[in-house]
Order: C-alpha cells, then structure tokens, then sequence
C-alpha cells in the first residue's frame, strides 16, 4: 500500500509563481524516504500541500488511500508533521502543547498523558515539561515538535528540516530516533539540507527542481551511478606542481591535493605514483559527501537543459526512472 | 457530533480559557477597576446631578449598558488577540494540519471568547453591587441577549484576527468602529433625549439593540422592542458566523 500517492500536483500562488508544475509521487507504506531539492524548488510548497497548510491548485492527494480532498478527517489522522519553522505557543508548557495537540486529534486526555510521558521522556524533555517552550534551547524546540507529532500516533511523519541548526550529537541522536520509529512501521518522508542525513537514513530519494521531480529512485540506485569520487590528500612535504597519470588532480595549496578517482580505478596507483615522487600521505578524506556532489550534478544539468528550451516535461522524462 | 469533534472542541475551548485566565492581570483585572471608576464617576459624581432616566436612577440606568460594554469589548479583544497572535506564532497550524473541521476552529475560539465575555461579565455585576442594588426584570432575557452579543463580538473578533496582517490592525477595529458605536449605542443615555434625526441615525447602530435589549431584561424598560433586539442580534450572528466560516474555508489569511 502506499503512504502518499500524489498525481498531477501543481500549485501557482497568488501573484503567478508557479511552486509545482505537475508532480507525480508515491512513497510506500513503511518506506524512510527522502524529499531533497534546492531552495525553492518546490518541497515545503509539497509538504504544505499534503498537510494542509497550502491550498494545492490541481491534483490529487492520497494517504493510505484516503483522499485528503474528500475524506479529510481519516487522511489528516493519518499524518504526524514537524515542520520547518517553530509553531508551537511559546508560552505554553510543554506537557500543555503535548495534551492540546492530542486533543485536536481526539485522543481523550487519560491516553494523552501517559503518552505525552512516554514520547518527552524519549525525546528527553520530561524534566522541561513544565518549562514555557520559549525558554527552550533550538535543540530542545526541534525535539519537541518530534515529540508533538507523534502524540496521535501516526502512521506517516513528515519532517520538514528537521535537524536544521542542531549539534551534531543531538542531530545523531534525532537520527537513531527518527530510525526506531521507522522499524516500527511508521512511514517518514524527511527533506533536509543534510545530504548526509539523507544518504544515512533513507532508502528512496525523489528530487525535485523548480516544481518537477528531477528524479525518483532508491538511494542505492542513485548512488550507484556516481562513478567518480573526489579525495582530499594531506602531504609530507612541500609540492609545488604535481601531475598523476590517469587522474585529474589540482593542488589546493602547497600540502593538499586534491585527486578525482574514478570508480574502477582505485587508489592503489595514486599511491604508487606518490610514493616513486617521493611524497608521503599523511592523512586522506572525502572531499564532499556523495550524494552531495550528485545533487549538484543532477540540479545543474536539470537546469542547464531547461535554459537549452527543453520543456519541463521533457526536463522529467529524461531523468525519471 | 463524533468523540473527535468533541474532543477537538473541549481542547480548543479548554486551551483559550487557560490563556485568559494565565494572564488574568491583562483580561480580568481591567474592566474590575475601569468599570468601578464609571460607577463611581458617572453613576455617583455626575449621575447624582442628572436625576431619574426612564423611571430609574441614573446609576440604576447604566449598569446594563456598563456591563454589556465590558462583555463586548473583552469577547472581541479575546478572540480577536488570540487568534491573531495564534497566526503570528503559527501555532494556527497545529489545527489546520489536524482532523478539526472549520465549525469546531470557529467553535473552540468563539467559545473562549464568550467564557471571557461572560466571565467579566459576572465580575463587572459583582462589582456594580457595590453600588446600587440590581433590579432583575427576566433573568432569562439578560442570559439570551448576554450569550447572543458574546457570540456576535466573538465571532466579529474571530474576522478581524483572520483578516489582520499586523498587530495595528488587530487595535484598529476596538479603537475607531467598536469604542464609538459602543458609546454611541445608548450606554449613558435613553434614546428618547435624542432629536428624532439622531434617534434614526442611532438605529443604524447595532449595539443600541444590545444594550436596549440587555437592559429591558434588567429593568423592564427599554427604547427599543426587545422582539426586534433578539432579531437583529440572531440575524448579525448569523451573517458573522458565514462570514467567518467562508473566510476559513478559503484559508483567508491562514493557508496559502
């Protein structure tokens, strides 16, 4: 069964723009999936369509199979959202907004509370609960809309950035979170900016590029098509022009070289070409994460084929899998 | 209505009544102490001087007028401030992401604002007691005409939160359309003291039926049939609650 299914989804808001230009998605039921594009190229404007914060302009929205146009009430029970931006009452407790959120999904308060329990001691807020979520820290704020969405205890979350501004240690520990509720069979569609976050968590990718999905597959998929990777070497010595047979390389600055390998060829030769030079490698890393550099690559040429006059439709006929 | 909705509603009912009381200091303390001192300046100092208005002391004359000026002005400021600062905070969201229909949204905001309105209701009665002795006409009478104005400014505060782009715009409406025509409305004066030019021009306002009707339950008397009171009130309830309903459906202000 799916989770989400969107067909023909456009939106042009008021004043002309045009968020989306016809998306087709669906995401299955139990799938972690991943809603990734650049800024505005249409994924809040998606969000804000299946949780009902944005009036779509055409289409079709279904989740779990209930229309959200006709059967509002079963769909939107269906769905836990965090977004983007901080909307709860800053000057509410947390234990209030918990109970409230409950109550606007018609869970009575005798399930609420040992519920609201249960999902702030996980998220590890219970000792703020009476704290004003005001005087929360960015991190805590970020956990309590976690908390919040899954007081009615939906079958699908969406999380709109939802790690956004957060240390990494509290980030890693969102991730494991956000890991465990999958596993329980909670279906997650996630947009971040962390591509890394992405490429950990989620099986399924879509990405989506002024109002058209660029791509829809499995991140295995995608990553598989990657052929070239970029490594960052930290030499022994100083080097002022270096040039390796059969690899593109440039020198950042006297110690660092930058080398792109390409898939097949490994790495073995490149240290053979630098140990003949007499050049030691001290330490190595990824220049980028690998999705990232994907991401880039695939906007860019989705963009620079809609400057070639290619239409929109052509845009994602040619990269939809 | 299902359990959901009746959760959905005891919630959002629930939720605008602990905000006022919270911050009791700012919804219940003032109209105590505004309310006082118009009992004490124009029902004693002044009210003294003007003598017996429609059979009744001056003081005895007010006291409706002043109670149904307080229940006004707190119903709309309630729903209005609420529901503004709920947009502004977008904790507006929380309810339109869930299963509430837009009746139970109208319906839980126009209900806290009628508790605060008839709340300070009830504190401004006990207040006048200090200072006259309230004759009752029809208890059943005050309670319709109160609970009919609570909704109708609710509802009108519920418009002017949902159409508001800015703090400022929340003020404007108190300040210029609903002090004056609740002024205007008969609160100090009968209708009767007015040139008949003025008196037809008064009746454009609607707040004199309110205040006409109020104080006919209170003491038997009033300018104005109380029939055509409650009909006006039961007919502008009704436009504003269409008007609010539409407004939502179309995510006025709320949805993009």
């Amino acid at each position: 069964m799916n989770a989400l299914s969107i067909k023909g989804l456009t939106k042009t808001y008021q004043g002309g723009t045009q968020a989306l230009r016809g998306i087709d998605l669906e995401v299955k039921q139990g799938d972690f999936f991943a809603l990734l594009g650049p800024n505005g190229a249409g994924k809040s404007t998606t969000i804000g369509i299946v949780s009902s914060l944005v009036n779509k302009t055409h289409g079709d929205v279904n989740i779990f199979e209930y229309s959200l146009a006709t059967q509002p009430v079963e769909a939107k029970s269906c769905i836990g959202l965090v977004p983007q931006e901080f909307n709860f009452n800053q000057f509410e407790p947390l234990i209030q907004i918990m109970l409230n959120q409950a109550g606007y999904y018609g869970v009575p308060k005798k399930v609420a509370k040992p519920r609201a329990e249960k999902y702030l001691k996980q998220l590890d807020l219970w000792d703020k609960r009476d704290t004003p979520a005001r005087q929360l820290s960015g991190g805590m704020k970020r956990r309590l809309m976690i908390a919040r969405a899954l007081m009615h205890e939906p079958r699908m979350l969406i999380l709109d950035e939802p790690t956004a501004g957060v240390d990494i240690e509290i980030r890693r520990s969102m991730w494991s979170f956000l890991q465990e509720i999958n596993q329980q069979g909670v279906t997650i569609i996630l947009t971040t900016h962390y591509l890394e976050e992405a490429e950990m968590l989620c099986r399924n990718i879509a990405i989506i590029d002024k109002g058209v999905i660029v791509r829809n597959t499995s991140m295995k998929a995608l990553l598989a098509t990657l052929n070239i990777e970029t490594f960052v070497l930290d030499l022994s010595r100083n080097v002022s022009a270096i040039s390796l047979d059969g690899f593109e390389s440039r020198l950042i600055d006297e110690h660092t070289l930058e080398v792109d390998v390409p898939k097949e060829a490994g790495l073995n030769s490149v240290f053979e070409q630098l140990t003949k030079k007499e050049i030691q490698v001290l330490s190595m890393r990824n220049k980028s994460n690998r999705l990232e550099e994907l991401f880039v690559r695939m906007v860019e040429s989705g963009r620079a084929s809609t400057s070639d006059n290619t239409t929109t439709d052509k845009v994602t006929g040619d990269t939809h899998e | 209505m299902n359990n959901l909705a009746m959760v959905a509603l005891t919630t959002m009912w629930r939720k605008e009544c602990l905000r006022f009381i919270r911050i009791w200091i700012q919804t219940l303390l003032p109209p105590a102490i505004t309310m006082s001192l118009y009992f004490v300046i124009f029902g004693n100092l002044i009210g003294s001087r003007i003598g017996n208005m429609g059979g009744f002391s001056y003081m005895e004359f007010i006291v409706p007028g002043l109670i149904m000026m307080a229940v006004i002005t707190n119903a709309y400021a309630n729903v209005s401030s609420s529901f503004y600062s709920a947009k502004y905070q977008r904790n507006i969201e929380e309810v339109l992401v869930a299963p509430v229909s837009n009746w139970i949204i109208i319906a839980g905001y126009v209900g806290g604002g009628v508790a605060r309105g008839m709340l300070v209701g009830i504190i401004v009665t006990i207040v006048s007691l200090f200072f006259v002795d309230i004759h009752i006409h029809n208890v059943l009478i005050i309670l319709i005409t109160l609970l009919l104005t609570a909704i109708l400014f609710s509802t009108a505060g519920l418009i002017n939160g949902i159409l508001a782009n800015s703090f400022d715009d929340v003020s404007i409406v108190p300040t210029f359309i609903l002090t004056p025509l609740t002024y205007l409305g008969g609160v100090f004066y009968s209708l009767s003291l007015l040139p008949e030019f003025w008196q037809w021009v008064s009746k454009i306002n609607p707040i004199i039926y309110m205040v006409s009707g109020f104080r006919y339950g209170f003491l038997g008397v009033s300018d104005i049939s109380f029939y055509l009171s409650l009909s006006i009130l039961v007919g502008f309830n009704a436009v504003l609650l269409a008007w609010a309903y539409s407004l939502i459906n179309r995510g006025v202000g709320i949805r993009s």
